[in-house]
């Protein structure tokens, strides 16, 4: 009987989700380990660092790595993976685009240090005590990994040769994706492994949609609940669709709630961030300085809004910090 | 890709004035057909001189600078992005310049957030009648930049 092809599930900077988003295949998922050897799935099975160094180069069918990569531990474990791997798949919007962890550009290690050990109202740390990277005592040396400034998507570290989009991916496309490279039916590389369409097209409101919006007045979810079947952006909502890719199932708007961004930008677009800001601003009715003003100091966040998955991978890639000379 | 997005990457690339000897900035400036570009022509044919720091790319109007246009001159190595367009109320396509004027608050308040400082990016209506103010705000912005310094050191390291 030939060997089974081997498959690999690495978490990075990420919460756990996408590892939910592989148990969420149901019994799909036991076609899955039918058709191969998972050979490392920290979540689930107990394997080493050192297992996967044992394996020889290029031994692993496909990697699926989630997460974004913020620390050294990481970065490691994505160099080794690549090497062990014939297919890297950067799974999930973390590992995509940078994802939620990826807001972190907006900040550095000082900032999130002083305000994780030090600031905090529930912190209380009179000894000034941060973790170290080294440290220890009585001719012992524990190490941790580094932090670093600033955090990068799975492609800013190793090549990639695919994205699974999403904050999870949806099963559907994980199957996709699966039966595709076990049958070798593969695009391109560096294809994203999701329709390039943008989400309005495929939007279940999206007869709702009138000729031409106008947004007079900002609405936020936190303190007004939208209509359930009107155009979120029609009733003033921020809603990413319009520099957003389709595939993810409309899981949100289906869920009442405005599309964040979490799939990525469509294919030729390569800031979602700021796509999504020329096609939100062209639908303001303001006019004036003031008018103008008044209407966007309703959002309070717009970076942090616009780029909520992308900021790592957008043309900014992070806060700019002074260089002192 | 769209040509002014070609024509950027010319512009960028392009090594900036008083290369070796001292740092001088380098302003991309798109500026609308109808206004401000033939305000420049007009600049020139009086003979008005003005710091050469300013490569201007010609866009039918001012409402065509895609936010991404302005990141990824920055990102490309300007140290400034300057967009002209006509006056409110005289865009040739009635609404473009207020478009622009929507998309370049709203840019501006991200680009504060990500730490790009106010004068990096500018936007400033131009008739085509006023040669002397393309002078004058391309002398203004350069002189602010040179005060200012180059952008792409202020970038934090990776690691």
């Amino acid at each position: 009987m030939p060997e089974k092809p081997k498959v690999a599930f690495y978490w990075c900077a990420s919460c756990g989700g996408c590892e939910e988003a592989v148990v969420d295949l149901a019994e799909d998922i036991l076609k899955v380990v039918e058709a191969v050897d998972i050979v490392l799935w920290p979540v689930a099975l107990d394997f080493k660092k050192k297992d996967v160094e044992a394996m020889p180069d290029n031994s692993i069918a496909v990697a699926f790595i989630n997460g974004a990569v913020r620390m050294s531990e990481q970065e490691e474990w994505v160099h080794m993976l690549r090497r062990k791997s014939q297919l890297v798949v950067a799974f999930g919007s973390c590992a995509h685009l940078g994802g939620i962890p990826g807001l972190a550009n907006f900040t550095n290690k000082a900032e999130i240090f002083a305000n994780s050990y030090f600031d905090v109202p529930s912190v209380d740390n009179p000894g000034r005590v941060v973790p170290l990277e080294k440290s220890g005592g009585n001719g012992e040396t524990l190490t941790l990994p580094e932090f670093f400034d600033t955090v990068r998507a799975l492609d800013q570290v190793i090549p990639v040769d695919y994205y699974l989009p999403g904050c999870a991916p949806p099963k559907d496309l994980i199957m996709n994706a699966v039966t595709a490279i076990l049958t070798g039916q593969l695009p391109p590389k560096g294809t994203v492994l999701s329709p390039s369409k943008a989400a309005c097209d495929v939007c279940p409101r999206k007869d709702s949609k009138p000729d031409k919006i106008e947004i007079a007045e900002i609405k936020r979810i936190t303190t007004s609940i939208p209509d359930p079947e009107k155009c979120f952006l029609a009733q003033g909502y921020v809603c990413m669709g319009p520099a957003t890719r389709s595939g993810c199932g409309e899981r949100c708007i289906h869920g009442n709630m405005p599309c964040r961004g979490c799939f990525g930008p469509p294919d030729g677009v390569y800031d979602q961030g700021a796509k999504f800001l020329s096609a939100f601003a062209s639908l303001l009715t303001a006019k004036t300085d003031e008018e103008i003003d008044a209407l966007i100091d309703q959002i309070p966040d717009p970076a942090g809004t616009f780029y909520r998955f992308s900021l790592p991978t957008s043309i900014m890639q992070r806060k700019r910090t002074r260089v002192e000379s | 890709m769209s040509t002014a997005v070609i024509a950027l990457e010319d512009v960028t690339k392009t090594k900036g004035p008083g290369v070796g000897a001292a740092w001088e900035p380098r302003i991309v400036a798109f500026f609308c057909n109808w206004c401000t570009y033939t305000a420049s022509d007009l600049a020139g044919t009086a003979r008005l001189t003005y710091d050469p720091n300013a490569p201007v790319i010609r866009v039918m109007c001012s409402g065509r600078v895609d936010p991404q246009f302005v990141l990824r001159a920055l990102g490309e190595g300007a140290d400034g992005v300057l967009i002209g367009g006509c006056h409110p109320g005289d865009c040739h396509y009635q609404e473009g310049n207020y478009k622009t004027l929507r998309r370049f608050k709203l840019l501006k308040k991200v680009l504060g957030q990500l730490g790009v400082e106010d004068e990096r990016v500018r936007l400033e209506w131009i008739s085509a009648s006023e040669g002397d103010r393309v002078q004058h705000a391309i002398n203004d912005m350069t002189n602010q930049l040179r005060r200012l310094g180059p952008f792409a050191q202020r970038g934090a390291s990776h690691a």
